[in-house]
């Protein structure tokens, strides 16, 4: 036979569409989804019913108005839409940069099912989860070495909550010194992610954002400006959304410390820096790492999740309660912490993220850990060279070489042909691929940030590369293409109007699709 | 170059880095490095335990779990915010999904049905609870509860909240250092014969500063708070919202808040379908009426069905987007950002496979076997099955006063016999004394519950 030619670049790819309804349109009164543990007659004769003891005004009147259906439907139904949702395991997924999507090991997952792990409850008596709390113990150990902190809690539930604890523990530090009041407020820079400002100003804090220098980095002239007898705390990210590493980044935290505040790392993504540089020699007094980013937890659509947030020695008593401790070959459970915030989230946190994590850095050691630093490092630049040789794209700031990250622009090519990157994260779901612009405010413009991370080859790499390729060349001779993409998804554009943004227009669940239909049905 | 190529790591193959290096015009990727400085270069070896091949980090974490024992070996009677619960295996074959378990922050296009699976999530616990809007879950009940009352701060531009005394002590503890310093925290006594709001407290407190009040039904300590309408009556006429917060299980025979004039309502997801994976199984939800001032004060992302440019086609994207700190940073409301959304997938599964029947029947068979296991302990001499008059839906307080043992010694015998007793009172809520909290739901059989009974027995009387 003749060989089959495969000359394309780019992916020809089409989504899964099973059009499938909204889960309500499968009702069908008398069927059932599943079987429950039924009473045992006995019970129910010496207690009755069971639920006439409930006061009137407390009695359920009404069944609430869920469909009926049976298990294979149901199943089939959610089995279509995850068909119908590009998780990273099937994605390259380098263009959610900030997010380090890396491969999730399969072995994990196993050993998270493990009904040893699964059906713990957390208030267990120590003695029968001495393992479980091995695990956490053993974690803080590596963490500790890979960051120089001292102490490690995994209570925060993401990185959000991770920055969020911080600034509670700078407000509780400052109050324990008689500087709760005095000390307002939080300095931070605009390439930091969003949850850094917004938590700190959950915790009363006003905020002081610096904004980047001509070459990208963090402006020192700005932040001497604004520190002062008012400042409570510096935090940041380094390298910050532009993969650009601050290297006067010891300066900033002794400027900090002088004026008595404290400073606290975001190492939401540490990916590049495993081995290489900690944020104890950095001067900080705390950071956190996402496990279910650089410690290849996965993401599941957006948690649950784990921010390890470490401390330096003097902030231990701040932690919130409990942590794991260990004396004389037992693992307990530390509450009594002198100053501690209190807690942020019920209980442990998200123990399977924690084991996760764990087993990530064992498949690993430590020569491993650096090689995953240095991979994601050179992957990044490889990247960083084909990408600003294509067409219309460009990556502002200083020159050189970038870590693990880089946030890029198509504004000149937006100036040349009408296309933005919003068009381009459309178009790229043609090919497969999922493309993220950047947190806002947009201050790169036409912006779009990639993180190859370790997980990659260099086809991989290449496949992207070609991809972005190709629709910088459609935006320059056939632009229509992109702007009217997507094409091979599993919808099409849609037709938000306002839709979302109007009161009167907004459907949060069916039940108010359906009212809000209907009253547009009976005025028409 | 003798390292072996790791299998998470494919461009460790030397030739491959050695092209990759020729492209960006390096000599070697320590010279990428070339940006961190001298001095904050960590020239030392992490001191971590040896790499493990699969199979033997399979033998050594499998070790390590093998040192616990879980609730399948034994008999669990904890509760006290995370419950052992009937899950349904589609639950569990959903959310292991490949596709679920490593989406994040797709586009509604290329996740379109990420998109689908919460905004159904929405849809099902609003029909729970009654109510037309649901966000997409958020950490726990404590952070659900912590967010509302900050809603209604926000909503009253007041800065007082009360929080009845029985509120779970963990959730008060959230929510105080959530709300602080911003907000003011204050108790609302309760009755201890009965659990229910002291409503001549209630009353004293209830300054014209009181953004919310905010209680639980039922409540952490097992009891059916019974007073919904009268409290409610008292916010109307002070203009303080009411905030309830609940478990969502129960919400098949008992009346969803929204009945009793809750204005925000929140809970744990937890029981619907989560293992409780020593606490990684929470998810907290809220949910208000379809008004713009609760709308706009919602932190969390809330999912809208759109149309698409092609008829018969559904589309869904972000409501109200420029409420959130994505779009605002620090003057967005609150933060959003990773929290639990595979959970909400998985409680709208729970949900779609009970059904209104299961939901009904699920409440009823756990009152059933809570109201039996505490009419067979009030059988043991010294021991009060349930030490407040209410009625209960699947906790109640223990009372082993007139034992002459502690909680503490009694759960210690307990686990030798392979049981997991109540949760321990004494230090939460001391007016109470020995007592502990203990849960008792559908997976409990006839036989597990006389079982616990006779063990108590033959602890008491040995």
């Amino acid at each position: 036979m003749q060989r089959i030619k495969r000359t394309s670049k780019t992916r020809d790819f089409h989504q899964a569409k099973w059009n499938e309804p909204i889960i309500f349109e499968l009702h069908q009164p008398g069927e059932k989804g599943v079987e429950l543990p039924p009473v045992n007659n006995d019970v129910a004769l010496a207690v009755g019913d069971g639920t006439s003891v409930i006061p009137e005004a407390m009695q359920r009147r009404n069944k609430p108005n869920l469909p009926e259906i049976g298990q294979a439907r149901v199943l089939r139904h959610y089995l279509r839409l995850s068909q119908e949702t590009l998780g990273s395991d099937f994605n390259v997924e380098i263009g959610q940069g900030t997010c380090t999507m890396k491969y999730i090991p399969k072995i994990n997952e196993l050993l998270v099912r493990d009904p040893k792990m699964m059906e713990l409850h957390p208030l267990q008596d120590e003695g029968t989860v001495q393992g479980m709390l091995e695990i956490f113990h053993n974690l803080d150990l590596c963490m500790r070495e890979i960051s120089g902190m001292d102490y490690f809690s995994f209570q925060p539930s993401s990185g959000t909550q991770a920055l969020f604890a911080m600034a509670s523990i700078v407000r509780k530090y400052h109050e324990s010194r008689g500087e709760g009041e005095k000390r307002d407020e939080i300095i931070t820079t605009i390439f930091s992610h969003p949850s850094q400002a917004a938590t700190a100003a959950v915790k009363g804090y006003k905020i002081i954002t610096l904004h980047p220098d001509e070459n990208g980095f963090p402006d020192i002239e700005k932040l001497k400006a604004a520190v002062s007898e008012r400042t409570a705390g510096f935090v940041v990210a380094n390298p910050e959304d532009t993969g650009i590493f601050n290297p006067r980044i010891k300066e900033f935290t002794d400027i900090i410390h002088q004026a008595g505040g404290l400073c606290f790392y975001d190492q939401a993504n540490a990916n590049g820096l495993l081995g290489m540089t900690r944020a104890k020699e950095a001067g900080f007094d705390m950071c956190f790492f996402n496990l279910h980013k650089t410690f290849a937890a996965p993401h599941m659509c957006g948690g649950p999740a784990t921010g390890a947030l470490g401390v330096i020695a003097g902030l231990k008593e701040f932690l919130p309660a409990p942590i794991v401790e260990h004396h004389d070959g037992r693992y307990s459970l530390q509450y009594d912490l002198e100053h501690s915030i209190g807690k942020v989230r019920s209980f442990h946190g998200v123990a399977q993220t924690v084991l996760r994590a764990y087993a990530w850095i064992r498949a690993l050691g430590a020569d491993g850990l650096k090689e995953v630093a240095k991979i994601a490092v050179l992957n990044n630049n490889y990247m960083y060279h084909k990408v600003l040789a294509i067409r219309g794209a460009s990556a502002p700031y200083v020159l050189g070489h970038r870590l693990e990250q880089v946030r890029y622009s198509w504004e000149q090519m937006t100036l040349e042909t009408g296309v933005t990157t919003e068009d381009v994260t459309l178009r790229m779901t043609d090919f497969g691929l999922h493309y993220w612009t950047s947190h806002h405010p947009y201050i790169v413009k036409q912006p779009f940030t990639l993180e190859p991370t370790e997980s990659y080859s260099k086809e991989d790499l290449d496949e992207y590369i070609h991809a972005l390729e190709q629709i910088s060349q459609e935006a320059y001779e056939n632009p229509e293409i992109v702007k009217t993409a997507p094409h091979t998804s599993t919808i099409h554009k849609m037709d938000e109007q306002d839709f979302l943004e109007n009161p009167e227009k907004w459907c949060i669940s069916w039940r108010s699709y359906l009212k809000k239909t209907q009253a547009c049905e009976t005025v028409k | 170059m003798s390292q072996k190529v790791h299998p998470y790591i494919p461009n460790m193959v030397p030739e491959v880095q050695a092209e990759m290096l020729k492209v960006i015009g390096a000599e070697s990727i320590m010279e990428l490095y070339s940006c961190i400085p001298e001095e904050l270069q960590f020239k030392e070896e992490m001191k971590l335990p040896p790499s493990l091949t699969e199979y033997e980090l399979r033998r050594h974490i499998e070790g390590l779990l093998n040192k616990n024992t879980s609730t399948k070996e034994n008999l669990n009677f904890l509760g006290a915010g995370c419950w052992q619960h009937f899950i349904p295996a589609v639950c569990d074959e959903i959310n292991q999904r490949s596709e679920f378990l490593t989406a994040y922050a797709g586009e509604p296009y290329e996740d379109h049905g990420r998109f689908q699976a919460l905004f159904e999530y929405q849809s099902l616990v609003a029909e729970l609870v009654d109510m037309d809007v649901v966000n997409v879950p958020t950490f726990d009940w404590g952070q659900a509860a912590a967010t509302a009352v900050r809603m209604a701060a926000r909503i009253t531009g007041r800065n007082r909240v009360l929080l009845a005394k029985s509120v779970a002590p963990e959730r008060s503890k959230i929510m105080i250092n959530y709300g602080t310093p911003d907000l003011q925290f204050e108790f609302v006594q309760f009755d201890t014969q009965s659990g229910a709001m002291d409503l001549a407290d209630l009353k004293a407190k209830l300054t014209d500063d009181v953004a919310a009040v905010y209680f639980e039904n039922p409540s952490y300590l097992g009891f059916i708070e019974a007073q919904g309408p009268e409290i409610s009556k008292l916010l109307k006429g002070n203009d303080s919202l009411m905030v309830v917060g609940v478990d969502p299980i129960s919400l098949g025979v008992l009346a969803p808040p929204s009945h009793y004039g809750a204005d925000i309502v929140c809970g744990d997801l937890q029981p619907l379908g989560m293992h409780m994976n020593f606490s990684g199984g929470q998810a907290g939800f809220i949910a208000t009426r379809d008004e713009v001032k609760f709308v706009q004060e919602y932190p969390s992302r809330l999912f809208g069905i759109v149309p698409t440019v092609k008829e018969g086609e559904y589309g869904f994207g972000d409501v109200a987007y420029e409420r959130t700190s994505f779009a605002l940073r620090e003057k967005g409301k609150e933060s959003v950002g990773t929290q639990t959304a595979l959970w909400g997938i998985t409680a709208g599964v729970y949900l779609a496979l009970l059904g209104p029947e299961g939901m009904q029947e699920v409440g009823q068979t756990i009152m059933q076997n809570s109201q039996y296991a505490v009419q067979q302990l009030n059988q043991l001499t010294g021991v009060t099955g349930s030490r407040l008059e209410s009625p209960f839906f699947k906790e109640f307080i223990v009372d082993f006063n007139q034992t002459r043992l502690s909680v503490e010694q009694i759960n210690q015998r307990l686990i030798e016999k392979k049981i997991f007793g109540g949760k321990d009172l004494s230090q939460e809520f001391p007016e109470f004394g020995q007592s502990a909290l203990f849960c008792v739901t559908e997976v409990h059989t006839k036989e597990d519950i006389d079982h616990l009974v006779q063990s108590i027995k033959e602890i008491l009387t040995k």
